[in-house]
This record gives structure tokens, C-alpha cells and sequence, in this order.
């Protein structure tokens, strides 16, 4: 097996609503192997998106450790994080989160423009544009770059995001209920184009979702119930 | 490079921010004209007030004077000679002044200044004030046979300058025609009155007092009889009386056209009634002939000061010791050398004059009330206006955490991306400086173009409402005086700016502070 390049030991979350503690993550483990396309299954409630959060590092867990290729980076500093998530992740979310003043073009580069400062980013102008440019005909939308996110369909927007998610070359992408918002056309259309980038990439996908039917087609599908993980599969694709 | 990309992207798409900036740059193009034109009154009225008082002013206590002017005079010169360019005795009291306006007599109260018209001119701008020509040259109070100015020679703008029609005859011409009527009327009342004592159907006390108002009616009956030795070779077409130079508004009027009316012209007798210089003082009075007026703009001289030879006004107060011919003063007035500091050289005169007999002030210790109180004005309308932009602060505040709440999903994803706090707060906060930078500026620009076309908004405002804006005949300005110090200018820019800034502190730490994953899930 791949080695592994993420992991979350023994982490717990609690959300405080009041005075009334809500336990979410109850010790999850989880050991995502490099280059594998891993779904996380489970009811709402289950602490699926709060996991995928932990492993992101949006939200710090309140016990355990999340290891990137063996190094903590839950108890990194704020700031070191926050560059992790820059250049080492990309994310999709359910209702795509594009920024709505930015052109589709503008989006894509939203990461390259946080990772560089004004003048490092004035000098590589033309070579991201001409990167961002190649990732949104790669996923489809290469006649509709100068377009913002309300001109586009559902499904241009999510495949926006993903060509945005892809933008700094991770290693790693995070998807929260990709599909949620799709009707099945679009969404399988993105599915697809998730698992031709782990396939032809050896992009690592982490993928959330409600829905075993598309759980089915990751190597590997692990289920939530209350807050820790209760099976673990082997994807149909693979077996099949 | 996001920072800078999102600030100009919200600015381009949030028009309602620039909504609240506009509160920002009316207070800042608001601050600007009221300071403007402030520090102008003040500028303009301290040139002015300058110009009529000399640098530093020793005055007697007592109305009678100090005697002996040259020894005074000597005394300064050995305790500061260095400092001082000119000194000229002045002797001044007040006084009556009374003239005749259609068979009306008009008393006023005045102040008499005597001055000595040789030195007098050194010490302050007095000469340029003159309306005669050859008076602003050198004053020798001889009225002249004409040539008066017959509009306000002191107008920044001749096109613009007061008419003054009625001084075209002013002079010896005024005079004698004055005269010629007065023979006339009083040889007719002289006829009158015989044909009705032939007559005998009158009772003769009518006749009298018939007699007695022609009297009062005509001064110069009165005149002739009071100067005994002259008596009846006095003649007013030829000959004048002492020569008097009159404040302008005592003699005269700006009516509603901005027209200059006079009461009196330069040719006519005055009478002036001064109280003597004994104990107790007994009043005294005597004939002047108006030889010129006295413009200086400031309606407070304007309408009080009169100005008589010294040395005719030490004669007739009875200022001369008869004894040993010595003449009394009332004050030195001093010039000083240009840069001199005017409280030190007030302080080295303290120290040889005796304080319980001579007040010792430069010039703004006299108009020091006048002065502060127009500062003090400036100040409060600063704090005012000041606050109107404070109040700008937080209409600016209120927007600004309207937008972030808005944008807090925007800030979700930034976050997830990799922004870091700072750079979500440089964003807001770099908005909120834009905007304070854009509405300063055009608050800036448009005061300054403002003060700069002033005159020709109150034109414009005044002919659409039909009554003057800016009425000349209370202001006595021209037209409305301005300065503009860049450093004011500066200071209310910045101040304004600084507060800007700090209304988008608040929102902009809210927005760094926001939890991005509680951010994401903003609906």
C-alpha cells in the first residue's frame, strides 16, 4: 500500500450551543494513503464535514493529532497553516464558494494571488494566467473565463472551484458534497472529472459525501457513525 | 496581491460606501472654506487694524496728558532707539462733533485726535487712507480746490470700487457755492422779516424767533460773531477754519445700490465740542472745515475718529502751559524697525515709565479682544465641523460592518484558501483608506475650488435669491477675504483620513477575527 499522507488520530470536536455541549468527533482515526480516492460516508450529523474541516485544518480538534506525511500540523501556527492550505490543499465545497466579484479567470487565480505578494505576482502574471487559463479548458470552461460566478450554471461554478482548488499544484484535494447542489448530469460530470484527476495526476481526493452511490466510486470508502468510524470498504471500482 | 485586487473589485461594485464618504468630504470641503475665510477676516482685519495703530503706544493715564512730548520723546530713544524707525505725538479726547444736515443739526460722538500730520504718517499707514490725492501724499489739512476721489480708491477691483458722485464738487468749489446760497437765504429771511415789520400786522415776537432759527439754521452767523478779532472779514468763500479730517462713516452712508451718499463733503464747517483741559473740565467748542475723510474699513474708526492738528487741539483744550509754553500730550506713538519683537520693546519702555501714569501696548494688546475672539471663533467651528466628520466616522463604521457581515462568506473562502487574518483585515482596512483618501481628496478639491471662486458663488447665489449674499455695506470688505494655509489644509485632510481609518478598524478586525469555517456555512 501507498504510504500515508494524511492522518487524524483519536480526534475529538466539540461544539458548544450555549450551555449544551455537542459532541461531533468522538476519537475518529483515519489514514489517507497517497494517491488513493478516499470517501467519507455518513448521516448528517455524523461529523463527516467537521472531519474533512480537522484534516484541512480550518478547525483545530480539541484532542488528537492530524499528521501530514507524519508532521503534526494541527498545532502548527496560525500563520504556517494558513500557507499549508495555500499550496499543499485544494478544497471544493457543496455550494461552490466562488468569490461573486471575480470573473471565473479571477477565481482560478484567487490562490496564486494569495500566495504571492504584489510584486511576485505582477512578475509571474503571464505564466499563471496561462496556468489558470490551461486548468479551466482542462475542466471544460475555457469559453467562459471573463464570466462571474452568477452567469454561470451549477455546474460550472463546482468545476470553477476545481480548477481554483487545483491552481496551486496540491497534493491533496478536499471535496465537501461535491455533487450536493448538481442535478445527476452535472454532478456526475464532476465526479468524473475528480476521478480522471486522481487517476491521470495521482491527485489524492478526499471526498465527503451522504450518498453511497457515489461513495461507490472511490478506492475506498470509510463510514461515520456519531463521530467515529465504523467500517471501512474497498471501492466497487477497484474490486470491479 | 488578493488584497488589492478585492479593495478596488468592492470598490467598484459597493457605490453605497461612497455614499458614506461624501458626509466625509462635504465636512472636509466645509472645514476648509470656514478656515479660509476665517484666517481671511482675520488676516485682513489685522492688516487693517495695523494700519491704523502704530507698533507700540505709550499713553498718559490721565486725559489731560503728560507734558512735554520731545522729552518723552528723547527718553524712548535713549531706552530703545535701535528698535524704533519713528515716533509721533498724538493728543486725543472725546468729543462732540455737530453739522447741519438740512436745517437739521446732527450731533455725534467722536473721538478728537490731534495728530502732528509731519510725523504722524511715518508711525502708521494713516496717509493712505485719505480720500485727496495729494493728502495721501502729505496731509497739511488745507482743503483742497478739488480733485477728491469720487470713488473707493481702496477697491481691489476699480470696476467694483463704491461710486462716490456727490464728491465730484467736493473742495473750495463745494464751499463757496454753499456760501453763495446761504448769503441768499439769509438776505431773503433779512428781506422778509423787514417787509413784515413795515407791514406792522405781525406781532414782533414772531419776527424774533423767526430771527433765532435763522440763527441756528446758519453756523457761520454764529462763526463770525465767535471769532472776535476776525469778525466780519471772515469769509467762507475764500478763507476755512482749522482743517479736520473726518472718519468716513460719520459724514457719510453706503445706500442699498452700493452707492456712497455724504452728509458732508470736504469744504463744509464742522462744529466739534471738547471738554477743556481744566479742573473741573468745562466744555469748549470750535469751528473745523472737513478737509478730508478717513477710510480705514473698520467701522469702529470709521465712525468715531476725527483728526485735528496737534498743535491747534493742544491751543483750544488749553494744553499749553501759559506760563512756560510747554504743550501736554496724550500719547507717543512708536514705530518699530520691521522684525522687531513689539512685547520686548513694551517691556524695556515698562521699565522707565512710571506704569502708575503711562499704559505701555503694542498694537495687539489694543485690538487683543478682537483678535482673540475671531481665534477663538475658528477654533469652536473647528471642533464643530470636526464633529460632523466624527459623525462621517461612524456612518462609515455602520456601512463598513454592514459590508463585511455581507462579505462574511467571501471571507470563509479567503480563509480557506490560505489568506491569513492580516490579510482579510488589509483588505477592509485598505478599503476604509481608499475611501477616506477619495472622500478627503475631494473634499480637498472641491473646498479649494470653493474658496478659490467664492466671490463669484456669493455673486451667483445672491442673483438667485435676490438679496446679497455678501453685502458690502456691512462688512465693509469688498469682497470676502481669504487665506488658505496648506498646512490647515494638510491637518484636516489627514485628521480626516485618520478617521476613516479608524471607522474600518472595527469592521476590518471583525473580519480577521471571523472563524472560517463558521464563515463558510453563512448564508
Amino acid at each position: 500500500m501507498a504510504p500515508t499522507v494524511l492522518a487524524a488520530r483519536g480526534v475529538t470536536k466539540t461544539y458548544r450551543k450555549g450551555a449544551v455541549a455537542v459532541p461531533v468527533l468522538r476519537g475518529a482515526d483515519i489514514d489517507v494513503a497517497e494517491g488513493e480516492m478516499l470517501a467519507i460516508v455518513g448521516q448528517s450529523g455524523s461529523g463527516k464535514s467537521t472531519l474533512l474541516h480537522v484534516l484541512g485544518t480550518l478547525d483545530r480538534p480539541d484532542e488528537g493529532e492530524v499528521l501530514y506525511r507524519g508532521q503534526r500540523i494541527d498545532t502548527l501556527s496560525r500563520r504556517r497553516r494558513d500557507a499549508f492550505r495555500n499550496t499543499e490543499l485544494g478544497m471544493i465545497f457543496q455550494s461552490y464558494h466562488l468569490l461573486p466579484e471575480l470573473t471565473a479567470l479571477e477565481n482560478v487565480l484567487a490562490p496564486a494571488m494569495i500566495r504571492y505578494g504584489v510584486f511576485a505576482y505582477l512578475g509571474k502574471r503571464r505564466q499563471l494566467r496561462e496556468r489558470a487559463t490551461a486548468l479551466l479548458e482542462r475542466v471544460g470552461l475555457g469559453h467562459r473565463m471573463t464570466h462571474k460566478p452568477r452567469e454561470l450554471s451549477g455546474g460550472e461554478m463546482q468545476r470553477t472551484a476545481i480548477a481554483r482548488a487545483l491552481m496551486n499544484e496540491p497534493r491533496l484535494l478536499l471535496a465537501d458534497e461535491p455533487t450536493g447542489n448538481l442535478d445527476p448530469t452535472s454532478g456526475d460530470g464532476v465526479l468524473e472529472l475528480m476521478r480522471g484527476l486522481n487517476q491521470t495526476d495521482g491527485l489524492t481526493v478526499i471526498m465527503v459525501t451522504h450518498d453511497r452511490a457515489i461513495a461507490a466510486l472511490a478506492d475506498r470508502t470509510v463510514t461515520l457513525v456519531e463521530g467515529r468510524v465504523a467500517e471501512e470498504a474497498e471501492g466497487l471500482r477497484v474490486q470491479g | 496581491m488578493y488584497k488589492l485586487v478585492l479593495c478596488l473589485r468592492y470598490l467598484r461594485t459597493r457605490w453605497i460606501a461612497l455614499a458614506s464618504i461624501i458626509s466625509v468630504t462635504l465636512g472636509v470641503a466645509t472645514m476648509i472654506v470656514v478656515n479660509s475665510v476665517m484666517a481671511g477676516f482675520t488676516h485682513e482685519m489685522r492688516d487693517r487694524i495695523h494700519g491704523i495703530l502704530s507698533d507700540v503706544i505709550l499713553e498718559a493715564r490721565s486725559l489731560d496728558g503728560a507734558p512735554d512730548a520731545a522729552r518723552h520723546m528723547e527718553l524712548i530713544r535713549k531706552q530703545a532707539g535701535d528698535l524704533i524707525v519713528g515716533m509721533s505725538p498724538t493728543a486725543q479726547v472725546p468729543a462732540m462733533l455737530g453739522f447741519t444736515v438740512n436745517g437739521q443739526r446732527v450731533n455725534r460722538q467722536v473721538m478728537l485726535i490731534g495728530i502732528d500730520p509731519k510725523t504722524y504718517g511715518e508711525v502708521s499707514d494713516f496717509g493712505r487712507f485719505l480720500q485727496h490725492p495729494a493728502n495721501r501724499g502729505e496731509l497739511r489739512f488745507d482743503l483742497h480746490e478739488g480733485g477728491y476721489d469720487t470713488a473707493d480708491h481702496q477697491a481691489e477691483d476699480p470696476a467694483k470700487a463704491a461710486p462716490r458722485p456727490m464728491m465730484e464738487t467736493a473742495g473750495w468749489e463745494h464751499r463757496r457755492r454753499k456760501a453763495f446760497w446761504q448769503q441768499r437765504e439769509a438776505e431773503l429771511a433779512k428781506r422778509l422779516a423787514k417787509s413784515e415789520v413795515a407791514e406792522a400786522t405781525t406781532p414782533p415776537t414772531e419776527s424774533t424767533t423767526r430771527d433765532q432759527q435763522s440763527a441756528i439754521a446758519d453756523p457761520f452767523a454764529k462763526a463770525e460773531a465767535d471769532s472776535g478779532e476776525v469778525g466780519e472779514t471772515f469769509d467762507p468763500t475764500s478763507q476755512q477754519h482749522p482743517g479736520v479730517v473726518l472718519g468716513m462713516a460719520l459724514g457719510s452712508f453706503r445706500d442699498a445700490s452700493g452707492e456712497d451718499k455724504f452728509l458732508l463733503l470736504p469744504g463744509d464747517d464742522v462744529e466739534v465740542t471738547y471738554p477743556m483741559s481744566t479742573t473741573p473740565p468745562k466744555p469748549g467748542s470750535a469751528f473745523f472745515t472737513v478737509v478730508d475723510f478717513y477710510e480705514s474699513k473698520m467701522s469702529e474708526y470709521d465712525s468715531s475718529f476725527v483728526f485735528v492738528p496737534l498743535d491747534v487741539l493742544q491751543d483750544k483744550r488749553g494744553m499749553i502751559d501759559p506760563t512756560t509754553g510747554v504743550a501736554s500730550f496724550n500719547s507717543i506713538q512708536i514705530r518699530c524697525k520691521p522684525g522687531v519683537d513689539l512685547n520686548a520693546l513694551r517691556d524695556r519702555l515698562q521699565e522707565v515709565f512710571d506704569p502708575r501714569a503711562y499704559v505701555i501696548s503694542t498694537w495687539q494688546d489694543k485690538q487683543g479682544a478682537l483678535l482673540a475672539a475671531v481665534s477663538m471663533e475658528t477654533a469652536v467651528l473647528n471642533v464643530l465641523l470636526f464633529m460632523i466628520i466624527a459623525v462621517a466616522g461612524f456612518g462609515i463604521l455602520a456601512i463598513f460592518y454592514m459590508i463585511v457581515v455581507e462579505k462574511t462568506r467571501d471571507i470563509g473562502i479567503l480563509k480557506s484558501l490560505g489568506a491569513g487574518a492580516g490579510g482579510v483585515m488589509g483588505v477592509f482596512l485598505g478599503y476604509g483608506l481608499t475611501l477616506g483618501v477619495v472622500g478627503a481628496g475631494g473634499g480637498m478639491v472641491g473646498g479649494l475650488l470653493f474658496v478659490a471662486y467664492i466671490n463669484e458663488i456669493a455673486d451667483v447665489l445672491a442673483w438667485v435669491t435676490g438679496t446679497p449674499v455678501f453685502d458690502p455695506a456691512v462688512y465693509y470688505f469688498a469682497k470676502i477675504p481669504t487665506v488658505v494655509y496648506p498646512h490647515t489644509v494638510a491637518w484636516i485632510v489627514a485628521g480626516a483620513m485618520a478617521i476613516a481609518i479608524l471607522a474600518s478598524v472595527l469592521p476590518a478586525r471583525r473580519a480577521a477575527a471571523l472563524h472560517p469555517v463558521e464563515a463558510l456555512r453563512w448564508e
